[in-house]
């Protein structure tokens, strides 16, 4: 029998051909919550992100439900797909609280000829809040280093969609005419200000105008740094496909201005958000506390080496847990 | 005056034109009135004998027709011009009928002469039967285009038969029954632009084809109120005074959601009382029926399950004496006080929906989906709970072994050489007709497509040329595009089951899940072109209910799609659903490039499903195992053995 690390070695090796079974074989191992097989994924992640070609793109989406983020995602990965770029796609729905259950339903709006590069992966926010699923990140890291896009789209229930800034390096909200909430938790400044505004559903016309123009004179409204990027609004219909090509120009500009620094933050931030997470889920702030509070975490988070798990175990170490 | 006896049908077509229309001609003599052609579902989506998604699928479910010469075929020796032709066909209906005007062209019998039914209802087909192809609003549009056509050019020909039946069959309650296909009528009236002279005739060719359930007098009142709704509607909305033009006129197929794969001979009472609720009162009396046949449960049924069929309709209008007295429920306070109650709460539902835009927003939005989809799952429940009585089923089970199962087999099976014979005639067809002719039809069509224009004249040329159904098809989804409706699972609601029993279950599932490190994850699939998907959808809801998590995207997918779905979701297992017959084609095929064990659930002759396991399908489920906790059970331990962690 092989041993271990070979055995990772050659699955490395598939996810980056991109070969689905592979694939599917990585995202089994790294959605596995069982802790003896922490040590397995930990080999995996740092062995997938080591040889993962830096511009390889995370793309979130987000916005309430409703506004058709699944779709315009189809829409988006057809064109990435003409250009001959692979995409791999993590979509997550909420779970029922009572029976643990979930309809994983964003697959249906998808639909894509099974020779084409495309990866889909639905999964279910379990007990998770903040719009990820548990393995989001892990899968992310798989689809990665497998394909030039990778597509998180989030569970879709506003406030509550912190998380998926600590996982995309590009944050695209999708919002529908009339989207009320959501401008009001953003303009709250409970949300984030995305990277890139959709205004989708675009096709109803007199409505969709008035919310981007809502959106707009907001945007003008708030203080940006100079220097930093300007997010803009688009209106865009998947029916139509009227400002698609914009929203996927929009990302790629995006993606260029990153290229200038701001990658490596995000980056960091994102590395450091799952650590963080996964010490939180397995230890409580009762754990936090004895690695010495948040901010002692974040550096040794920070001053380890390699992936999101092994500054995990470091932190763990640190804190007294045989990690 | 006694009254008429309505129309004798019998719901019938297989294998190709010729053996159909041998079956014809054989009901014919036997005393049926009428003909009712059922179509195979690549007919029925577009898409010829030749085509990948076709496989497995030709000569089926009905008849193929690929082109004017199988239509021809069809018809021969069948007089055309005294025939009264319903033919069951909606997202390709102008095609058919089409093909329908240029055959009886070529026997020289008038336009003006034909009568029938095209039945060119669209929304239900989002709803419940799944042969859609284009999205709704072009598709409505199409049917705008039918009715304007026919008005004009086949006068007695009734455009639109608009279908509550196959709400019935995915659960509708009989308020829901009615709002939806009287909303669905009103979309499709709203949508016609005729001069307001002509609104009148075009009413007056409005049919409906509804069911019958075996509560047949709260079917009486459901009957009652749709004919003083559709009259109310006529008047006010579409101000005809003309009572005749408001008349609510209506065929039905009585309910085959309850006849029972166990003991199958109670079918037949069950039939016979289904019929009285469409019979007994003559002011809601029906104008055509067609009964299901005993076995339906079973498989295909063969001519004589379909004679004894029509024999209880000969039974029903000849020996007994329903004809010869006038409405028997008139001045009944206890059928008014009923009808009353279901006519104010369908009013409500209406309002509902146009509140929300109207039927089609309301198709759109999958707010009828969804409700359809939770009102069956309430009827599941009880059955399996009990509260609901089937006889044979959840009640009396025990009985006699039923001699119509003995000896050989007691259902048709299709000769599976049907398909490669039609693929071979298509070809021939192909290449026998005139190249240029064909082109030239075709860009008719295109070039009315690309106006906007009225594609009906259009149509009777391609049919004329030879142009096949996929070719007509395929120039209207260069035009209209393709389009999948909601699946009506998200967010449904999980309906009451045995508490007990769903924990326990939901223990399981969760032990399982713990021991494979991740949450137990099913894939649901419909493979093939079969849209009949309440099977598929209560699985998945009563799954999640239990603690799994389930990918379903819908009907209408290719062995290929269903193969990769599973692989990139990392599903613990597959259930598929097939009610088409085509499970022999679909099953094995995914069963052998899967990593995971399959499940089948259908309409599975016993013969089939020893095949399919044989074939390494892991489980075949029947309309005989309604008691869906069970299955789901049985799934579980089935995911957990292939596992390794049983």
């Amino acid at each position: 029998m092989a041993s271990p690390d070979a055995d990772v070695a050659a699955l490395v090796r598939g996810v980056r051909a991109g070969e689905a079974a592979a694939i599917a074989d990585a995202l089994a191992r790294v959605e596995d919550t069982r802790p003896e097989s922490l040590a397995q994924t930990r080999l995996l992640v740092g062995q997938l992100e080591a040889e993962t070609p830096r511009a390889h793109a995370v793309v979130g989406l987000t916005g309430p439900p409703g506004a058709g983020k699944s779709t315009l995602a189809g829409v988006l990965i057809a064109g990435w797909l003409a250009q001959g770029q692979g995409v791999g796609m993590v979509a997550v729905d909420p779970t029922s609280r009572r029976s643990g259950g979930a309809l994983l339903g964003d697959r249906a709006r998808l639909r894509f000829r099974p020779e084409e590069r495309v990866f889909v992966r639905s999964m279910a926010a379990r007990d998770q809040l903040g719009g990820l699923a548990p393995a989001t990140r892990a899968a992310v890291v798989v689809l990665r280093a497998a394909f030039e896009w990778v597509v998180v789209e989030t569970v879709g229930v506003g406030q509550s969609e912190i998380d998926v800034e600590t996982v995309a390096e590009t944050v695209v909200l999708v919002l529908q005419p009339g989207s009320g909430d959501t401008l009001q938790f953003m303009k709250a400044g409970i949300l984030e200000i995305p990277d890139v505004l959709v205004v989708h559903k675009w096709d109803l016309g007199a409505q969709a105008t008035r919310t981007r123009a809502d959106l707009e004179a907001w945007l003008r409204l708030t203080t940006l740094e100079s220097g930093t990027w300007r997010p803009p609004v688009i209106g865009a219909s998947s029916q139509t496909h009227e400002g698609v090509a914009e929203v996927a120009r929009a990302i790629s500009n995006h993606r260029e201005h990153l290229s200038h620094g701001e990658l490596d933050v995000r980056r960091a931030r994102a590395r450091s958000a799952w650590a963080l997470e996964l010490f939180t889920r397995s230890y409580g702030t009762f754990g936090l506390e004895r690695a010495g509070g948040s901010k002692a975490a974040e550096d040794i988070i920070a001053a380890t080496p390699g992936s999101a798990l092994d500054a995990f175990s470091a932190l763990a170490r640190r804190a007294g847990f045989s990690a | 005056m006694a009254d008429r006896p309505w129309i004798f049908r019998t719901y019938s077509g297989h294998s190709n034109a010729r053996a159909s229309n041998a079956l014809y001609r054989q009901n014919l003599s036997k005393g049926q009135t009428g003909l009712s052609i059922a179509f195979d579902l690549p007919t029925q989506t577009g898409y010829d004998a030749d085509h990948p998604l076709a496989a497995g699928e030709v000569g089926k479910v009905g008849v193929p027709i690929g082109s004017i010469a199988d239509m021809e075929q069809l018809f021969e020796g069948i007089p055309l011009d005294r025939m009264n032709t319903s033919m069951t066909i909606n997202a390709t209906a102008a095609w058919l009928l089409a093909l329908y005007v240029a055959v009886a062209e070529r026997h020289g019998v008038k336009r003006g002469e034909l009568q029938g039914t095209t039945q060119n209802d669209i929304v239900k087909e989002y709803l419940s039967r799944g042969t859609y192809v284009f999205p709704p609003r072009p598709s409505l549009d199409l049917t705008r285009q039918t009715i304007e056509w026919t008005v004009e050019q086949v006068p007695k020909w009734n455009p639109i038969n608009v279908c509550s039946y196959h709400l019935q069959e995915v659960g509708a309650t009989p308020v829901q029954e009615v709002a939806f296909a009287l909303a669905n009528a009103m979309a499709v009236l709203d949508s016609v632009r005729v001069p307001r002279e002509k609104l009148g005739p075009v009413l007056g060719r409005i049919s409906f084809f509804c069911n019958a359930g075996i509560r047949f007098i709260e079917e009486i009142c459901k009957m009652r109120a749709f004919t003083r709704m559709w009259e109310r509607i006529g008047l006010e909305r579409y101000g005809v005074t003309d009572e005749n033009q408001r008349r609510f006129r209506y065929g039905v197929q009585v309910n085959s959601l309850g006849l029972t794969e166990a003991q199958p001979e109670n079918n037949v009472p069950r039939i016979a009382l289904e019929a009285l609720g469409v019979t007994l009162s003559r002011d809601a009396r029906c104008r055509a029926l067609q009964l299901p046949a005993w076995n339906e449960a079973l498989g295909l049924p063969r001519p004589w399950d379909q004679q004894w069929s029509l024999r209880i309709q000969q039974i029903l209008a000849y020996e007994t004496d329903i004809l010869e007295y006038d409405d028997i429920f008139a001045g009944s306070t206890v059928i008014e006080k009923k009808t009353a109650e279901i006519e104010a709460a369908a009013w409500a539902e209406i309002a509902r929906i146009e509140e929300q835009g109207g039927a089609i927003a309301a198709v759109e939005s999958g707010y009828m989906k969804r409700a359809l989809v939770e009102a069956n799952a309430r009827r599941v429940a009880q059955i399996e709970s009990g509260e609901r009585v089937v006889v044979g089923v959840n009640r009396f089970e025990q009985g006699e072994p039923s001699p119509l199962l003995q000896g050989a087999s007691s259902i048709l099976s299709v000769d599976e050489s049907a398909g490669r014979e039609q693929i071979e005639r298509l070809r021939a067809h192909r290449a026998s007709r005139s190249k240029s002719e064909v082109e030239t039809a075709l860009r008719g069509l295109r070039d009315a497509l690309a106006a906007g224009a009225n594609v009906m004249e259009p149509s009777v040329r391609c049919a004329h040329a030879g142009v096949t159904t996929g070719e007509w098809s395929d120039a209207l989804r260069a035009v209209f595009g393709e389009y999948r409706a909601p699946t009506g699972v998200d967010g449904a609601a999980a309906p009451r089951s045995d508490a007990r029993q769903l924990a326990e279950l939901r223990a399981r599932v969760d032990a399982v899940s713990g021991k494979l490190g991740r949450r137990l994850k099913l894939l649901v699939g419909k493979p093939g072109l079969d849209g009949h998907s309440s099977g598929a959808e209560q699985i998945a809801i009563f799954a999640r209910d239990a603690g799994l998590e389930v990918v379903y995207q819908g009907i209408r997918m290719t062995t290929d799609e269903i193969v990769t779905a599973a692989l990139q979701e990392g599903v613990h297992l597959i259930g598929l659903s097939i009610l088409s017959g085509s499970h022999l084609a679909l099953a094995p095929e995914i069963a052998r490039r899967s990593r995971v064990p399959v499940i089948v659930g259908g309409i599975i002759p016993e013969e089939d499903a020893a095949k399919l396991r044989a074939e390494g399908v892991a489980a075949v489920y029947t309309p005989r195992d309604y008691d869906v906790l069970r299955i789901l059970r049985e799934m579980v331990e089935i995911a957990a053995a292939a596992h390794g962690v049983a």
